[in-house]
This record gives structure tokens, sequence and C-alpha cells, in this order.
């Protein structure tokens, strides 16, 4: 099973394509490239969701579909939750 | 490759529709009690009530004009009746219909009241209608039909399943010739440059960007915060979009590998040849959907995330989606199922076919889900303040 797809390999997140519990160790694929790898769920992740596949500090851009998504707010731990909580705009600042 | 041939209905302009449809179009707000008592008394036909077209000037009413004309005008309409409440107005609309050669009468209230200008326009509404339901559907080119595309309440599958769904069925009907559009220029904010290097020359790049800065500063001018849960929205948001850069990424998926676009278009205004077109459009469904219509576009393809279940009186909308749990709690809205793409059950080529499948049975007749649902948002854009 897939846990998780990512755009492009410089992309710094992945999308949850099922529910993730905490603790999984978790299969993701490459789509530009179809490689895989494995991260592993530190929290809940929702599908659809994005899973941090490294750690952010703030002020660090996320990057998907190989493009700038945001600036991190908050810090992040690789396997946890991005969203709006610790990810805002950079272009509607 | 042979050419796909779909059962249309070919007007008096030669352009192809794939509804046949008796509008009766209000010119204006105070105009829809007329029009909607004349679509009661006549089975069959449709009234189009709207909000506006009073005291409006400038830009905002050539917009306004070009919408009415433009919707009287696409082909998925066999005949109008047009009311408005003075003469003047009316007939400017309907002597812009009349120009693509299809049946248009208008009519208008000031001087004889709601109730004579329902009998009379009701006896021409029931012969229009009549008329309309002995043209048949004759053999057209897939290629020769008009195709608009835009997501609404995205989500993370869209970018990675229905909107590259979407550009696979582009890349496939503009190189068979065909026309198709896409729009939303907020939501392009974010991948700007990846729309900009698909235009086909430098005057169309150029053109691309007057459009998108003018968006551009409309937002910033109106702006209150960084306009979390109106764009993205709060639905985008439940789905697992952060912001309007990642919303604005998956948005661009639709535009196809391949294809280049051939032209900048004014709200509302008809392409000049064929190929993929940008308009300047809302990124709000029903406005811009209604945008699209009355340029022309024949059929509408919708991705969505978490399940938007809009629909457009006069041109079909085809809802598909990559998302598993929408396409199993919301069944009933979605025409095309492409969630197997998430698990690599489905590549995007395959699910591409079988949204131009669907495009073949819609063209054909089939109705969307939207339209056996009752979804005829009729959502007229408004620029600014009437005088």
């Amino acid at each position: 099973m897939i846990h998780f797809l990512v755009h492009d390999p410089e992309d710094n997140v992945g999308v949850a394509v099922v529910d993730l519990e905490p603790g999984i160790d978790c299969t993701g694929r490459i789509l530009s490239d179809n490689s895989s790898l494995k991260a592993k769920s530190e929290e809940a992740i929702p599908l659809g969701h994005k899973l941090a596949l490294k750690d952010f500090a703030v002020g660090d851009v996320v990057t998907k579909y190989a493009c700038p998504i945001g600036t991190i707010v908050q810090p992040v731990k690789a396997g946890h939750h991005v969203h709006t909580h610790n990810l805002k705009t950079t272009r509607w600042a | 490759m042979a050419q796909r041939k779909v059962l249309g209905y070919r007007r008096e302009n030669g352009r192809v529709g794939v509804r046949n449809h008796v509008i009766i179009l209000p010119v204006d707000d105070i105009s829809n009690a007329a029009c909607e008592a004349v679509g009661n008394n006549i089975k069959g036909t449709l009234a189009l009530p709207h909000a506006y077209g009073r005291l409006q000037f400038g830009e905002d009413l050539e917009l306004h004009f070009r919408t009415m004309i433009g919707t009287g005008s696409n082909p998925n309409v066999a005949a109008v009746i047009v009311i408005g409440i003075e003469a003047g107005w009316t007939k400017r609309i309907v002597d812009g219909i009349a120009k693509t050669g299809k049946p248009v009468a208008g009519f208008s209230i000031e001087g004889k009241g709601d109730i004579r200008t329902i009998a009379d326009a009701s006896y021409k509404a029931k012969e229009f209608v009549q008329w309309a339901s002995e043209l048949q559907r004759t053999e057209c080119d897939l290629h020769e039909l008009y195709i608009s595309v835009k997501c609404g309440e995205s989500d993370t599958t869209t970018g990675l399943a229905s909107c590259p769904t979407v550009g696979n069925v582009i890349d496939k009907h503009c190189a068979m010739g065909g026309t198709a559009s896409f729009g939303e220029t907020s939501e392009l904010t974010g991948a700007e440059h990846i729309v900009a290097a698909k235009a086909a020359d430098e005057q169309v790049r150029k053109d691309f960007f007057a459009a998108f800065e003018d968006y551009t500063k409309l937002v910033f001018d109106q702006k209150k915060n960084d306009l979390s849960e109106s764009q993205p929205t709060k639905g985008n948001i439940a789905g697992g979009l952060t912001t309007i850069e990642e919303k604005a990424l998956g948005n661009v998926e639709k535009l196809g590998k391949k294809t280049k676009f051939v032209g900048c278009l004014p709200p509302a205004v008809a392409p000049t040849k064929p190929g993929l077109w940008f308009m300047d459009t809302s990124s709000a469904a029903a406005e811009a959907v209604t945008l699209w219509a009355a340029s022309g576009a024949v059929i509408h393809l919708f991705p969505t995330g978490q399940g938007n279940v809009i629909g457009n009186p006069i041109e079909p909308v085809i809802k598909l989606s990559g998302n598993p749990k929408t396409v199993a709690t919301m069944s009933e809205h979605i025409d095309v199922d492409v969630s197997k793409i998430l698990q690599g059950e489905m590549t995007i080529d395959e699910a591409g076919d079988a949204l131009l499948d669907m495009v073949v049975r819609t063209a054909n007749g089939r109705l969307t889900a939207a339209e056996a649902l009752g979804h005829r948002e009729f959502v007229m854009t408004k620029l600014y303040r009437s005088a």
C-alpha cells in the first residue's frame, strides 16, 4: 500500500493518500521518477494532508511540485503534520 | 487518428452545441418575475433569473451585455426570449443574439405591465419550444466542442489526480484541433511562472501577465489579512491545502503537459480560433462557469476534491474527483471517479481516456450529475458598484 505521494524529488513534504495513524512506517512514491521512499508518521495525518519529510525551522520554505508553497511559522519535526498551524502563504502575507 | 464523433446540434452559424435549451433571459433583475412566469407557463423552456442589469456603467455594463448576449448565443441554446423593463437595452441584447441566426424575440414591460408581457412572451416561447423540439442531433467531430475547465473545493488530491486528468484531456483535445479555456486568475498565484512558460508567444505571455497583475492589485487593494478561509477556502483547508501557492500549483495541472495557450480573453469573450485560451475570470465556480458559457463553451470539466456541487443552466458540468472519501460520501455528484490514481492503480492517461469518454457520452445527451440534480447556478460577474 502507498501511504503518501511526493510530486518531485526536490519536495520536502509528502501528501498522505490514506489516513495515517501516529507511529506508522510509511511507504511513499515520488511521482516524477516513480521511485520509493520511507518515512515515519509521528502524529495522525488525515488523507490529503501533508507530512514533513525533514525538520523545519521558522522561516524555512516548504517545497511541493518543486516550487515554494509558503513559509514555516512554527518549528516542525519530520513526520509531523504541516498545515495552517505552522505554514503560511508567502505571496499574500 | 480517426476523429471521434459526437451527436450534437449544429446551429445556424455552424457552431456545435450538445443541449437544446430554449431560454427566457431577463435583461435586468426586475424582469426576473416575468421570465419565471413564462418559464412556468411553457414547459421545456428555462428562465435564467439573475441579480443585475440596472444602472451599471462602463466596463461593468459592457461585461453585463457580453454575458447576456453570449449566453443567448451559446450553441447549447436553440432559441431565446429576452424580457427587459424597457425596450432599448432589451433590443440591444436581442440584436446581439440575432447575429447567430437563431430565433430570438424581445419583450419589454413598461407601458404594458407584467401580465400582458408574460402573455405575449408565452405565445412566442411556445412557438420556439415546439420548433426546437423537432431539431435533430447530427454527427459532428468531437474537436468541434469548445470545452472549459475549472476546479472547485480543491484539495491535495486535485493536484495529484483530477487536475492532471483534465490536463491529459486538454492535451488530447487540443492536439485534435479542439478549443478549450482555463482561467481563475487569482488562483494562479505561485504558479504564474508555469502558466507564462506555456504561452504560445511573447505577446500572449505579456497579455497574461497584464491580466494576472491587474487581479493581484485588486487582491492587495482590498485584502485585510492573508485571505485564509476565503482563498484557500475552508473546504480547501479541510482537504489539506494550506496556501494559495499550493492550491495554484495543483490548479495548473489542468493545463496539460504539452499544450501551449494561444491567447488571452477578457471575461465572456469567445475564442477566435482553435487551441487553449486563458480567460480572465474569478475563481468562484458559478461566476466563472457562467462567463465560460457566455463565451460559447458547451461542456465544462470540473475536478473537485472535497465536493463542490456546482452546475450551470446551459453548459453541462462534468465532475471528477480523485478523493476516495468524496467519491464514496458524495457519489451522486461525481461523474468520473479517478481516485484509483492515488494508489497507482490507474494512470493519468487511463483517467484522461475515461474522462474523454464521459465528454462524448455527455455530448451525446447523457445528463451530468449536476444536471440530474437540478444545479443551474447562473451568476453574473459584477466588477464594481452601480451608479
